[in-house]
Formats: C-alpha cells, sequence, structure tokens
C-alpha cells in the first residue's frame, strides 16, 4: 500500500504523461483501444483483455487538422483529428467513436476516412424512456463487441464482461467516494490535484487505478477535516483544462469542490445497474440511467437542479462553466440552468476553454472579479 | 430604391408559384383558425413523418421553414439580437433556432404568426441541434415533446433494430398523440396520406429531374420556392396540384425551347447545402453576371421520401435513411456523384454554412471524395442559412469568379476528351 503523497505524485504523472502509460501497455504486450469521449462502453474492450484510454484532445496546434474541419469545430475533436492525422496515436488496435452530437457524426466520418486506426462506431438511442432504445443500444454494444472479437480475433465471454463490469462498478464507487471526500480535505485536493485524480483514471487499467483510489481515499481519510476558509466553486462543461487554468482558480482562493464535467464525474457518477437479461442488457441500460448530460436527451431537464444539488452539498456558493468553445449541446443548456442558478442566487461564471495553446489572462481576471463577488 | 431609377418589369409570377405561395398562407391560417377553436396545433421538425399527423387530421407547422421565411424577409435581425442578448444563446447555435426561440417569445409577426405549440415533433435526422433546440422549446413552456430518435446510420443500409427502434417510437407517438388529442388514427387514412405523400414525391423527382435537360428550363434557384409544398404539406392533395402545375410549365419551357433563367446558361452547376436564405437574391445576381444555373441541389430532394405505402417500418427506413445528413459519408458521395453526372453538372458549389455543423463538418473530405470520383471542380463560399451577417458579398463574387475559370478549364479538358474518342 502506497502512502497518499505518493499516490497523488502518481496521479499527476500519469494525467501529465498519458504517452509513457501508452507506450508502457504496448511493451507489455497489451492492446489498446482509443475511447472518444462520451461514456463509450470501456468495460467491452476491457473484457476483451484490452486497455481502453480516453482520448480527450490535447493542448496543440491545429495544423493536419484543418484539411478537415473548419475553425468553428470543437476544439477537443479537432485536436483528436489533428493527434490522429499525426500519427500521435500510432499503435492503438481500434477507436470507438459515439455520434453524440452534429460534429460526433462527422468527426466519426472523417476518421474513418483520414485515419489508419480502426474505426468502431455506432450510435446512443436518445429516446431513452422508451424500452425499444435498451434493445436497440444492446444490439449497437453487440456490433461493438463483435468487431472487437473480429480485430483481435478472439471471443469475449459473458464471464468476462461479468468481470469486468463488477471492476467498473467498483471503480465508479470509488471515483464518487473519493467525490465525497475531497470537499474536507481542500488543503492537499487543490483543483490542479483533483483533476490529476479524475484524469488519470482515462489512461490507467481500471483494476490498477482501483488500487491507486483505494490508497488516496484511505490517505484522505486518515487526515483530519480541513476547515477550509476560502471560496468553494462547482464546475460544469466538458472539461476543465489545462493545468494553468486550473492554477488560476487556485490563485485566488478558490476551491472546486464538485464537478459536473463531462471528463470527469459524469463519466462515474452512474453504475452499471444489475437489471437485465443479460450482461450486454445491463451495461446497455447503465445510458439509459444517465443524467443532467447535454449529450442525452431527457423529458425533463435536470441539470439545473443537479448543479444546485452539488452546491447544497458541497456548501459552494457559486458555479463556473467551464464552456467548451462551439460546444452545441452544451451551449444549448447554458440559459436554461444560469436562470435556475440565478434564481436560486448561486452566482456563476461562464469562461471559454479551448485546446489551443493560449493564455487565459482574461480567464484570470474575471475569476478574480468572481471572486470577490462570492 | 430612388425615385430616378426605373422599375423593370417584373416577370408575372406563375401559376405554380402562386399556388404554392397561397398554400403556405392557408396552412398558417388553418393553424390559427384550428387553435382559435381550441384545438391541438403543433410544431414540428422538417423530416418528421407528418404522415402521421395528416391521418390524425392534426395541423402542423414548421419552425424552420418560419425562419427561413423571416430571414429572407430580412426581418431576422431583433430575433438573433434578442437570442444573443437577453435569452443568453450563444452566437455560435444555428440561426434558425435562434430565430425562433426568440419568436416565440413575441410572436409579432400578424402576416406570418404561428399559433403557440401544443406539442412538438421533434426527428433528428436532420441533426442534433433541432434536438436540443426543442428541448429549450419543451422546457421552457411546459409543453410536451415528442422525440423520434432517427439514431445515425454508421452502415450503408438501415440495420434491422434501428428499424424496429424507430418503429417502436412511431407507434408510440400515436398512441400518445391519439391521448393527446382524442383523435383516431385510421389504418386506411394512413394508407391514403401515404399514397398522396408518394405521388407528391415521384412528382417532385420529376419536376427537378426535368433540369436534366439542356438547357435547363428553369432556374433553378426557383426549385426553393417549393420546398414548403414538399416540407409543411407533402401529404396534402393541393401539393399533387401544384406539383402538375409546375411539371406543366416547365414542360412547356422544354417543348418552345425556353427556360426561366434569363441569359445563357454557360455553367450548369449543383448546389451543396442549404439555400442562404438573406442573400438569394446575391446569390443570384452574381451567378447569372457569370452564366451559372443550380440545376440540382440535395437540399431539395432531402423530402422525396420514398416508401411502401401501408408499411410502417419502410416508413421508419426512409426516415432514418433518406436525410443525407443521417447517413455515412460513403452513401453521402455516392448520392451526390451520381446526380452531378445525370445532370451534366460543369461544377459544384459547397455552401459553408455557419449554422449547420453537420453540414460542414466533413465537407472538406466530402469535397475531395467527390471530386476524386468525378473530377468535377468546386468552390465553397462561407455563408448562413438564416444570419445575414455571416455573409460577404465581396467573397461570393470573388470566388465565383474563379469558379468560372476552374470550369472553363474543365469544360474544355471534357471537350478534348470526347473529341478524342
Amino acid at each position: 500500500m502506497a502512502n497518499l503523497e505518493e499516490r497523488l505524485n502518481e496521479v499527476k504523472l500519469i494525467a501529465k504523461g498519458p504517452k509513457a502509460q501508452f507506450k508502457k501497455y504496448i511493451a507489455a504486450g497489451k492492446k489498446v483501444m482509443g475511447c472518444f469521449p462520451m461514456y463509450v462502453p470501456e468495460v467491452i474492450a476491457h473484457a476483451a483483455g484490452m486497455v481502453p484510454m480516453g482520448m480527450w484532445g490535447a493542448q496543440t496546434e491545429q495544423k493536419l487538422s484543418k484539411l478537415y474541419l473548419p475553425a468553428f469545430a470543437c476544439p477537443l475533436m479537432q485536436s483528436n483529428m489533428e493527434l490522429g492525422l499525426r500519427g500521435t496515436y500510432e499503435g492503438m488496435t481500434a477507436v470507438m467513436i459515439p455520434t453524440m452530437c452534429d460534429t460526433f457524426r462527422c468527426v466519426s466520418q472523417n476518421w474513418k476516412s483520414g485515419v489508419k486506426i480502426p474505426t468502431i462506431s455506432f450510435s446512443f438511442p436518445q429516446n431513452r424512456k422508451l424500452e425499444a432504445s435498451v434493445e436497440f443500444l444492446e444490439t449497437e454494444y453487440n456490433y461493438v463487441k463483435e468487431r472487437i472479437e473480429e480485430i483481435l480475433g478472439t471471443k469475449i465471454t459473458d464471464e468476462a464482461l461479468e468481470k469486468s463490469v463488477k471492476i467498473y462498478n467498483e471503480h465508479a464507487k470509488l471515483m464518487m467516494k473519493f467525490a465525497d471526500l475531497v470537499p474536507d480535505h481542500l488543503d492537499v485536493i487543490t483543483p490542479t490535484v483533483r483533476h490529476w485524480v479524475m484524469k488519470s483514471a482515462m489512461f490507467v487499467d481500471k483494476t490498477e487505478h482501483i488500487e491507486i483510489m483505494k490508497d488516496i481515499i484511505a490517505g484522505l481519510e486518515a487526515r483530519p477535516a480541513y476547515n477550509w476558509t476560502g471560496k468553494r466553486v462547482v464546475l460544469t462543461g466538458i472539461t476543465a483544462e489545462p493545468e494553468s487554468f486550473l492554477q488560476i482558480f487556485e490563485d485566488n482562493g478558490l476551491a472546486v469542490v464538485a464537478d459536473d464535467l463531462g471528463q470527469e464525474m459524469r463519466q462515474y457518477r452512474t453504475l452499471i445497474p444489475d437489471e437485465g437479461k443479460t450482461v450486454m442488457e445491463r451495461i446497455a441500460r447503465q445510458w439509459n440511467k444517465r443524467f443532467a448530460c447535454p449529450l442525452a436527451h431527457d423529458e425533463k431537464f435536470s441539470r439545473g437542479d443537479h448543479l444546485l444539488d452539488l452546491c447544497a452539498k458541497t456548501k459552494a456558493t457559486g458555479v463556473v462553466v467551464c464552456l467548451m468553445k462551439f460546444c452545441d449541446p452544451e451551449e444549448y443548456d447554458f440559459p436554461l440552468y444560469n436562470k435556475q442558478l440565478r434564481e436560486a442566487g448561486i452566482p456563476s461564471l461562464s469562461l471559454d476553454v479551448d485546446q489551443q495553446p493560449t493564455n487565459y489572462d482574461q480567464a484570470r481576471t474575471r475569476l478574480q472579479a468572481f471572486a470577490e463577488i462570492l | 430604391m430612388s425615385e430616378q431609377q426605373v422599375k423593370k418589369p417584373r416577370r408575372p409570377m406563375s401559376k405554380s408559384l402562386i399556388m404554392v405561395r397561397q398554400q403556405l398562407a392557408d396552412l398558417y391560417k388553418e393553424a390559427q383558425e384550428a387553435k382559435a377553436r381550441g384545438e391541438k396545433i403543433g410544431w414540428s421538425a422538417s423530416i418528421f413523418p407528418q404522415e402521421l399527423c395528416e391521418t390524425l387530421g392534426i395541423v402542423v407547422v414548421y419552425p424552420e421553414n418560419h425562419s427561413a421565411g423571416i430571414a429572407a424577409r430580412h426581418q431576422a435581425e431583433p430575433y438573433l439580437q434578442r437570442a444573443e442578448g437577453e435569452q443568453e444563446y450563444n452566437n455560435d447555435l444555428c440561426s434558425y433556432a435562434k430565430i425562433n426561440l426568440a419568436y416565440i417569445e413575441s410572436r409579432d409577426l400578424p402576416e406570418h404568426n404561428m399559433p403557440m405549440p401544443d406539442f412538438l415533433l421533434c426527428a433528428n435526422n436532420i441533426c442534433n441541434q433541432v434536438t436540443k433546440w426543442y428541448e429549450n422549446l419543451s422546457r421552457k413552456y411546459d409543453i410536451p415533446l415528442f422525440m423520434l430518435d432517427m439514431s445515425f446510420n454508421h452502415q450503408n443500409f438501415v440495420t434491422p433494430s434501428r428499424e424496429k427502434y424507430i418503429r417502436a417510437q412511431m407507434d408510440d407517438i400515436i398512441e400518445q398523440l391519439e391521448k393527446l388529442t382524442g383523435k383516431k388514427f385510421d389504418q386506411d387514412r394512413f394508407r391514403e396520406i401515404m399514397e398522396i405523400s408518394t405521388e407528391n414525391k415521384d412528382l417532385w423527382i420529376k419536376a427537378n429531374e426535368l433540369l436534366t435537360n439542356i438547357p435547363a428550363p428553369l432556374n433553378g434557384f426557383e426549385l426553393f420556392n417549393y420546398m414548403s409544398a414538399m416540407v409543411c404539406c407533402r401529404g396534402r392533395r393541393s401539393t399533387t396540384e401544384i406539383m402538375k402545375q409546375l411539371i406543366s410549365e416547365i414542360e412547356e419551357h422544354i417543348k418552345n425551347g425556353t427556360s426561366t433563367y434569363q441569359g445563357e446558361q454557360k455553367y450548369r452547376v449543383y448546389w451543396e447545402g442549404i439555400a442562404c436564405w438573406p442573400h438569394v437574391s446575391h446569390n443570384l445576381k452574381i451567378m447569372r453576371k457569370l452564366g451559372m444555373n443550380m440545376v440540382v441541389t440535395a437540399y431539395v430532394r432531402a423530402w422525396a421520401l420514398d416508401y411502401i405505402p401501408g408499411d410502417l417500418d419502410s416508413l421508419a427506413r426512409a426516415y432514418t435513411f433518406n436525410a443525407s445528413n443521417n447517413t455515412p459519408i460513403e452513401t453521402f458521395v455516392e448520392r451526390r456523384s451520381r446526380d452531378l453526372i445525370k445532370f451534366n453538372c460543369d461544377g459544384m458549389i459547397y455552401h459553408l454554412n455557419r449554422s449547420c455543423k453537420v453540414m460542414d463538418m466533413q465537407q472538406a473530405e466530402v469535397q475531395r471524395q467527390i471530386q476524386a470520383k468525378t473530377g468535377v471542380p468546386f468552390v465553397s463560399f462561407d455563408g448562413d442559412q438564416s444570419d445575414f451577417r455571416n455573409y460577404s458579398e465581396a467573397q461570393f463574387e470573388t470566388r465565383m469568379e474563379a469558379f468560372a475559370e476552374l470550369m472553363d478549364e474543365f469544360k474544355a479538358t471534357k471537350k478534348n476528351k470526347e473529341a478524342q474518342k
């Protein structure tokens, strides 16, 4: 068992150097599955003995991606295209790309046209209240499974799937536990450290990450609760990166006490449920249980309520919207939850998040002013 | 226009055009009257199966068509400002959506008002933004939203599970509409509506394909004028009459060797994407100056839905696979390449429509693949379906001038090859 400090240092290295992780797995003879955002069924690849790794772009200059995407494309998709075309992902066995928004539809087509790594595309059903949607997604997932089997030349058994489901659920529970502990340990879990813990989960086999999380949680539980006297905020959006962006929070005495970020807790807050005749049906039902996400259609809007709940639970007094530039699903939600926050007396601040190398001077000034009004 | 300028006599409006304009005016009037009688009326996404409401006798209007009309009449500015200002919608979003989300708050166009909807019909075969747009309408005004998820096809055919899922949703929506309106879904009527829609589809394709004639008997931009019939009323007999009239007018031109296109048609071009509604007249002016006629566009044909009347499963398949926005790139490229050849096009104009990401984000790759397949030159320009701010007259003109030169080269090469044969 490693101590807290060692583990926090480890997640920092992993989060900052996914390439080294990738090389480590390849050298060990592992097959890596690239996972585009969001909610792709990693668990199926895991059951095939692969290591699923998240693909959430990078801070990078866009050159080759311009051959495919106009300047107003989502920066995350631009970066993924750029890195794919540049050969950064060479060695990956395949990538899973869902078609969750308009840009996604096209990027799945661009990727298969321009990048040599095999693409496994599938669609999530949006009419999630109908039982027929579960059967549909189960079929889509079985297609994903067959494609993986075809690429690897192996069979994925139900037993292997069951085992991976257990691992993924255990991991998600630990992530939830960690998120719950954060508000009591804001002295060690700074916004940046919190992000490293979350981000590292995408680049490590979940079996290994479970051990990392157990140690971090034990280390935090062994410490007395810290009386944070600074301000507390909740983050919402797709990602809150890079590090220099989160550093501004720290510089202004702002603690991140909870998140509703695609790259972070949105992934972990819904378990694979127990109900279902087959294990694949259970995996499919997880999608129907996801909530408050702009990429998953709901009859009722719950994102505003969810943000207010997070604020109440963590004593946060403000919400920072980390708005991925050109992300239309996020942009449509904004006026709705922002109104709810306003009516509840919770101040919010919307900041643009980009993946082009950029300085965050403007964000710094605005966050400074925001910290003062909280 | 200054008093000194002399007005050019306008060409008299064709009978079919008078009919189609009247049909749309009648539809809005019908919706107002139905609402006044206490009936439930709906707002619908543009490629939602109209067959369902037409069978039930429920009046439905189409916000996309409505926003396009607002933009074409140059009335969009206050709505865009309201959406991006007090309503906090990002400038990045679809202008049809922004105009509509602002319009619903005031509904202040007496000549063109849509009544408040009692339900919303959303089909995402056109894009994902329409889902988010309708979600916001539904949430803000507490209006039931009936979602018909058409699920992007990542294979070159409609998988049986997709068909089953879409069919299940349609059955569910029919049941919910019956409950909401108290009307009964009659199978015989449904079959009849599907037959009428199929006849209209065939007539619409025929009208479009008459433009394979050289020279084209129509200024192709005029096809945009008839879209309201296919978008809003494709299950109605009035559309049959309009289409027949339009065809007879086109055939008359063919017979007489005339065309509504004024001037020499030096270049036959394909238009990719939605019309640039606020600037159609500028597009037309420049294209006419250079002798370009748009003879084909996939856009107007998106409403030519092909199914077997009486067969709900085939209806499900048609609605998920007809819109190119919902198909894989191979199908997208194949359809366009086929039409470029069939219509004997000299070039292809791509509208990089700032509002429509699903049409933009693979456009560069589509251009490469189509050109590799057909050799036909292309040009693209920056525009927007209904935001007048996203367009530059100078850019359009310069690009079209350069494009004309490219087409000259292409035509010369083609001619040489033919001479060598």
